[in-house]
């Protein structure tokens, strides 16, 4: 199965990637080669096999509700990109 | 031999002899690092006196008297793809380029617990995904053997500084063969534990359900006191599994008696190098010389193994490298180069996408791409979910083997190690050379590469052993009884 242009540019908005023309073009081509490989998977009958999401299938694996210490804010903030005193800074979500 | 040759164990023994102190050994390898790096690009960056005071640290504790953890002053090398509190972990990215992780991944702090030495962090495809260590955002590492060819990937660094002994040990991952892959290109032994075996904590996720970390060293018995390290259950990691640790070094020298190897005839196939399906084959017959029977066994299903890999370890690389926003650590693109996509985004949404576009190499961006595509509506039946019913089937051969054979054999990789640039321009041709490999980590069994001779342009070749679920101990028993009457592992290129 192919992959058409608009295919790889509604997916990058769906991955919020940016990509220029030269990687949309790239892509279509590159992509499509990897999916036209995988569609081998649809030859195989998968009917009533259980889809197996993990390799140690553990189910609620639950902790004790204990307060221990947690990370000092400054610290996490200090990798921020931007902030304030407390605070991560990002560009306006809603209008003006 | 020299100093710097000898294995880890050897060295621990000079160590605790103090015939050698951990500053002279960890002074030697970052003088060999010193040397010879900037050739080969195996660490993206060292510590020279962050290592030295933790190495004089350790030998005044020795010097008193103090018992030491079974390290006891051992360098090792550690992928960048752990967290190192306090020092730079980049993952080989131009999005992490500054990140400064506030804490120890669990790998890190037993290792420190124990006693090592943390010489510098190793050079990786960018998120680990490759095979080749060309996707480094920083620069490939060049493979020891031969410096226009790939060292593999994506641990590649880890397995080019043991191959040029700038470390004795190595922490790599392995999500599809990104251990096994390297440490063969390399003649290293490469070891990926079972799923849950070693804790993901502080691991960079790239894809969860396959994601392991592991040792790398020059021999059975060195990867066998690195995992005894940073092997067992942690409170953290709520996928880590809670049998006790096996006593893997003993392991190593335990005689071989009656092992069943299993052959999978297609892994002979058409698309293997018949210098490389020859080694093998020899190293085979090495082990029925040691007592092993050998019986073809069918893996039906693994001719599809590198479809479902494929949808599956992109699909969860892109959910979990959605957190890479730009926000809350990481890289941001400056505000001026912000555009609107053409969907009236807000600039919330458009510093996302600049982000995103900048800091992350083409690889990654693809990944990213087809994860999202089989994850997307319409889609995930076809793709995401087959996958994982295919996913099954792969497990279930697997485990209809181990009722036959205590170990399946064959080989690592297709072909010795390419030259760079050789896959670049064609992304499927780079993935189908997983094919040995992403089984294990679809299963979530272990497997060893070790060193099993060399091609005609003296390029190393290596041998797989795969074995169930836990079986970390018998892999390493047989390794351990391969290198007892080989000497594969112990040749070294020479370095300019």
């Amino acid at each position: 199965m192919g992959l058409s242009r608009e295919d790889v540019i509604k997916v990058a908005q769906l991955a919020r990637l940016e990509l220029s023309e030269a990687e949309i073009a790239a892509l279509t081509s590159q992509l499509g080669d990897v999916l036209t490989y995988i569609e081998q998977l649809s030859k195989l009958d998968t009917e009533g096999v259980e889809p197996m999401a993990h390799a140690v299938e553990m189910v609620n694996v639950l902790a004790e509700d204990v307060i221990e210490e947690s990370f000092d804010r400054e610290q996490i903030l200090s990798n921020a990109p931007s902030r304030d005193d407390t605070c991560y800074r990002v560009p306006p979500v809603l209008g003006e | 031999m020299t100093l710097i040759e000898q294995s880890a164990t050897e060295l621990l023994g000079l160590l605790k002899r103090r015939e050698v102190s951990s500053r002279e050994l960890t002074g030697a390898y970052l003088d060999q690092i010193d040397a010879h790096d900037q050739q080969i690009h195996a660490f993206l960056r060292t510590d020279r006196d962050r290592a030295l005071q933790q190495a004089d640290l350790i030998d005044r504790r020795r010097a008193q008297g103090e018992s030491l953890g079974s390290l006891g002053g051992l360098p090792v090398a550690v992928k960048d793809v752990l967290c190192t509190r306090g020092a730079v972990t980049s993952c080989a990215s131009k999005m992490l380029e500054n990140y400064v992780p506030p804490y120890d991944a669990t790998p890190i702090a037993r290792l420190k617990e124990a006693d090592a030495v943390i010489l510098g962090k190793t050079n990786m495809d960018e998120f680990a995904m490759g095979g080749s260590c060309e996707n480094s955002a920083f620069g490939p590492t060049r493979n020891p053997w031969d410096t226009e060819r790939i060292p593999g990937g994506s641990s590649g660094g880890a397995a080019a500084s043991l191959a040029a002994s700038m470390t004795p040990l190595s922490i790599g991952t392995d999500t599809g063969g990104s251990i096994r892959q390297p440490a063969s290109h390399c003649g290293v032994v490469g070891l990926k534990p079972t799923y849950g075996r070693v804790s993901r904590y502080g691991l960079i996720a790239f894809a969860s359900s396959l994601d392991a970390v592991g040792p790398l060293a020059r021999t059975a018995e060195d990867v066998a006191l690195l995992l005894g390290v940073i092997a067992g259950h942690d409170a953290r990691d709520s996928t880590s599994i809670v049998q006790p640790v096996g006593d893997y070094r003993a392991a190593t020298r335990r005689p071989l008696e009656g092992l069943r190897l299993g052959v999978v005839s297609e892994h002979f196939g058409e698309g293997l190098d018949p210098e490389v399906a020859q080694t093998v084959r020899d190293a085979i017959d090495l082990f029925k010389d040691l007592g092993a029977t050998v019986r073809e066994i069918a893996m039906p299903h693994s001719q599809y193994a590198i479809s479902a890999y494929y949808i599956i370890a992109p699909s969860e690389a892109s959910s979990n490298l959605a957190r890479y926003d730009g926000a809350h650590y990481g890289m941001r693109a400056p505000e001026a180069e912000w555009r609107d996509g053409g969907a009236e985004e807000n600039p919330l949404v458009q510093m996302y996408r600049s982000t995103r576009a900048e800091g992350f190499g083409a690889e990654v961006k693809r990944r990213i791409m087809l994860g999202t595509y089989a994850l997307s509506a319409g889609y995930y039946d076809a793709y995401y979910l087959k996958a994982l019913k295919v996913r099954r089937l792969i497990a279930q051969d697997y485990h209809d083997a181990f009722e036959q054979v205590d170990l399946i054999v064959g080989p690592v990789t297709p072909s010795p190690a390419f030259k760079l640039g050789d896959k670049s321009e064609d992304p499927l041709s780079m993935y189908l050379v997983d094919l040995y490999t992403v089984g294990a980590n679809l299963a979530g069994i272990p497997a060893i590469s070790l060193p099993c001779g060399f091609s005609s342009d003296r390029l190393p070749i290596g041998i797989q052993l795969q074995g169930a679920a836990l079986s970390e101990e018998l892999l390493l028993q047989a390794a351990g009884a391969y290198q007892g009457q080989t000497t594969w592992h112990s040749q070294r290129p020479e370095l300019a």
